[in-house]
């Protein structure tokens, strides 16, 4: 494959299928390079062991406006998780990450998310009786794999869930790539600011026991804690990590489980499938999104090759995850998978603080959908699914359903 | 079978516990790997194994004194 030819987002032939490049890359171009929509170049990695090896390696981090890597989107179009604008970033790198990381860490714990599942099931439950009673077709996204995890993280942070229209415009202008206009991100982030300010300072004058309250309390009896802006950082970024990829996921698994409805008769015969089978539709995904960046603040060998500091590296985890030297079968989906080292919350230090908590959401929904509505299927052909275009994380813009 | 985590390496995502919650935890105030035994039960060496294997920061090591060996498909090697 010619490398000038690959542009990102690489284009596929169906919503849910991979693009055809990758296969071809990960055989013979495994250090390719790629061009952003913002027209810089990065080198793409497609293969299991080269995608692992790099984002484990804590000298490499996520880049910010500063490090002049390579920028994702087009001038004015990116939203601060793809400019990595310093304003709202979590700490990204070294000490400063590992003690946010550790201090907030501990709200979202295996144990602590499974202590959640009874509240979440009854919720899942709501909004599966509600879709019910407005009857068939019904967009499974809006009605269940968007309000569930909005509500969970809300619930976790504080904040009220009732404000989700406006974060669902937020949180996808912040993860806009070519999405919105300079100005629309700017807007969406101003009010966005604000209105997580108001919250932390309302927090502040009366300690409230959830997330974002007890980091103010435990930082007060420290002495020092968190200082407001990064309060409000972690709430925004905990606002949006927290919904967006988990309402994208539960769509896209919904629609690969029901698009070969074989995988749903064989969860409705063996429900004790539901957690390798969440786990492999999290592999099987190829829509997870742009991919990772890294930047290589010194040379770094990938795959037998030197990589010149100073490059900026994308990562794709669907095309890891499609890794035949890692999976057996890696093209076809099986719902018994085990182990399953899937790299879909990334790897290393940075990969995701919420995954026990995406987890268990997902596992809760299945569970719910196979218990209350076994007759579930798509109500358009696999064909007729729609992707999400132009954020930094992708999804299906709605999932048809009837019952 | 022996096991060892590194809480250093450990980024406190937790799939461990998911795996297998009769062997690891996690510490209350950071979310940091601990394990509830070093020298798990025969019956725990599946879970254990893919624990090691979906943790992201392999910061589990399990030496083999036994002769069960890990499930197939997926590699294992690394662990
Ligand atoms: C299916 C759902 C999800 C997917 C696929 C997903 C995926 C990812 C990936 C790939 C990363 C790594 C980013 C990097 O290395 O640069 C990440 C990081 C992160 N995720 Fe998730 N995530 C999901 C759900 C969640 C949820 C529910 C939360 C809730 C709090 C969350 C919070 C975070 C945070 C805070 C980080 C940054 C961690 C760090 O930099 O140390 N994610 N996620
Ligand atoms: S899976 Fe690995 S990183 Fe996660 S808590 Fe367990 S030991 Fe730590």
């Amino acid at each position: 494959m010619a490398d000038q030819d690959l542009r990102l987002p690489l284009p596929t032939d169906t919503p849910l299928d991979p693009p055809a490049a990758w296969a071809e890359l990960r055989a013979r171009c495994p250090v390719a390079h790629a061009t952003l929509p913002s027209g810089d170049t990065a080198v793409y990695l497609t293969r299991y062991d080269d995608v692992r090896t790099l984002l484990s390696d804590p000298r490499f981090v996520r880049p910010t406006e500063r490090d002049g890597a390579a920028r994702v989107a087009p001038e004015g179009s990116g939203g601060a998780a793809a400019t990595g604008s310093a304003a709202v970033a979590i700490p990204g790198r070294g000490e400063p990450h590992q003690r946010w990381r550790r201090r907030v860490g501990k709200y979202f714990t295996a144990k602590r998310m499974t202590a959640l599942r009874p509240g979440m099931t009854r919720l899942a439950e709501d909004l599966v009786d509600a879709m019910l009673a407005q009857g068939a077709p019904a967009d499974l996204r809006a009605s269940l794999g968007f309000p569930l995890p909005v509500h969970v993280i809300c619930d976790l942070l504080g904040v009220p869930a009732e404000d989700r229209d406006r974060f669902s415009r937020w949180s996808d202008s912040f993860l806009s790539v070519t999405r919105y206009t300079a100005e629309e991100i700017a807007t969406a982030q101003r009010e966005f600011t604000a209105y997580m300010a108001r919250h932390v300072a309302a927090k502040r004058a009366r300690p409230t026991d959830d997330l974002l309250g007890t980091l103010i309390t435990d930082g007060e009896e420290e002495g020092g804690g968190p200082t407001d802006d990064e309060l409000v950082a972690t709430g925004m970024g905990l606002l949006v990590a927290g919904h967006e990829t988990t309402a994208n996921m539960i769509g896209k698994m919904a629609g690969l489980l029901l698009g070969d409805r074989s995988r749903w008769e064989r969860l409705l015969a063996d429900p004790s499938l539901v957690r390798t089978a969440v786990e492999e539709s999290l592999r099987f995904d190829a829509n997870l999104g742009f991919g990772l960046r890294r930047y290589l603040g010194e040379d770094a060998e990938i795959a037998g090759q030197v990589v010149p500091a100073g490059s900026t590296v994308v990562c794709s985890m669907p095309a890891a995850n499609r890794d035949e030297r890692a999976f057996t079968g890696a093209d076809a989906m099986d719902l018994a998978r085990t182990p399953n080292p899937h790299l879909a919350f990334g790897v290393g230090p940075h990969s995701c603080l919420g995954q026990a908590l995406a987890r268990t959401e997902l596992q809760v929904v299945l569970e719910t959908l196979l218990r209350r509505v076994p007759t579930l299927r798509l109500a358009v052909p696999v064909a007729g699914l729609r992707k999400t275009e132009g954020l930094l994380v992708g999804g299906l813009r709605e999932v048809p359903v009837r019952w | 079978m022996k096991l060892t985590v590194d809480q250093d390496k450990c980024c406190g995502a937790g799939a461990c516990v998911l795996s297998a919650p009769e062997v690891f935890d996690q510490r209350e105030e950071d979310g940091i790997v601990t394990l509830l035994t070093s020298e798990p039960a025969a019956e725990h060496h599946v879970a254990v194994h893919e624990a090691a294997a979906v943790c992201p920061t392999a910061a589990i090591r399990v030496t083999e004194t036994d002769r069960i060996a890990p499930p197939g498909r997926s590699r294992q090697a690394r662990h």
